[in-house]
């Protein structure tokens, strides 16, 4: 590994944590999707440098092109008004949110402590290109991928009922 | 030793999945709901990666491919779901969906 991809891992490792927290107290949703959007963005760096080429391109294509216009096109329907960003702010305000991300901040030191205590050899960075991705998948992973392909099968009549019965109602 | 430590990958998955934890404990909107399961699964996902890219195994990145296929589904029928709720509470309150009878 090439001192340049160290250094990008740490500086997208930043910014990925820094948009998600941006990403996750927004009052607007629109702004929140769209450092959801950086934040993905990020981490395909992040996967590159970790030596998977062929994530940060799915990770591209699907998560921040797929899931994240998906929630773009669930937004411009809901058509919020102004008076969303009021009522999230009702929400958000006081002391609610003192509680979980406190108790949320001792679980992330404990998980902290005991990975730095294990002491874990080795380095990350040797690439594992789509080639031995695509042999094992197909190989050994051949039912996951049967059973990834009824799970999305699945997920696609229900949501398409989801939707019709709404039209009819 | 070559390269970011393995560990570091970790720390990363897991202040992924813990951001969105604090997300989802913290809001009230089912929108934000699921934006921020889809942080976690990303978390976990790194983790896997990481895991994987230090023993030089595909089967990390295997993993991850199926975490998308399983956030993807998630998503189409969460956010259908939201859908009708909103047409039929007219608010994205989570805590309306208590009365959510028939």
């Amino acid at each position: 590994m090439t001192p340049f991809l160290e250094v990008a891992f740490y500086v997208a490792a930043a910014v990925a944590i820094l948009s998600t927290v941006l990403a996750i107290t927004r009052l607007v949703a629109v702004h929140a999707l769209l450092y959801l959007i950086v934040s993905f963005l990020a981490l395909a760096v992040v996967f590159y440098t970790m030596g998977a080429p062929l994530l940060a391109a799915l990770e591209v294509i699907i998560y921040a092109g797929a899931i994240v216009v998906l929630f773009l096109f669930v937004v411009m329907m809901l058509n919020l008004g102004a008076q969303a960003r009021e009522t999230e702010r009702q929400w958000l305000a006081g002391k609610v949110w003192i509680g979980p991300v406190l108790l949320s901040a001792i679980l992330l030191v404990e998980v902290i402590y005991l990975i730095a205590r294990a002491r874990l050899s080795g380095g990350i960075g040797t690439i594992v290109g789509p080639k031995e991705v695509g042999i094992a998948l197909y190989g050994p992973y051949l039912l996951g991928v049967e059973l990834a392909s009824m799970l999305l099968l699945g997920a696609l009549v229900g949501a398409c009922h989801l939707g019709k019965m709404e039209t009819r109602t | 030793m070559t390269g970011v430590p393995m560990s570091y990958g970790l720390i990363l998955g897991g202040i992924l999945f813990v951001l969105g934890l604090a997300g989802l404990l913290m809001r009230r909107n089912l929108l934000f709901i699921l934006i921020s399961i889809e942080i976690m699964l990303n978390g976990a996902g790194v983790a896997f990666v990481a895991a994987g890219s230090r023993w030089m195994q595909p089967d990390g990145q295997i993993m991850f491919l199926f975490i998308l296929a399983a956030a993807a589904g998630e998503v189409s029928v969460g956010l259908a779901l939201l859908l009708r709720f909103y047409r039929q509470q007219q608010t994205l309150d989570a805590d309306a969906a208590s009365e959510m009878r028939n």
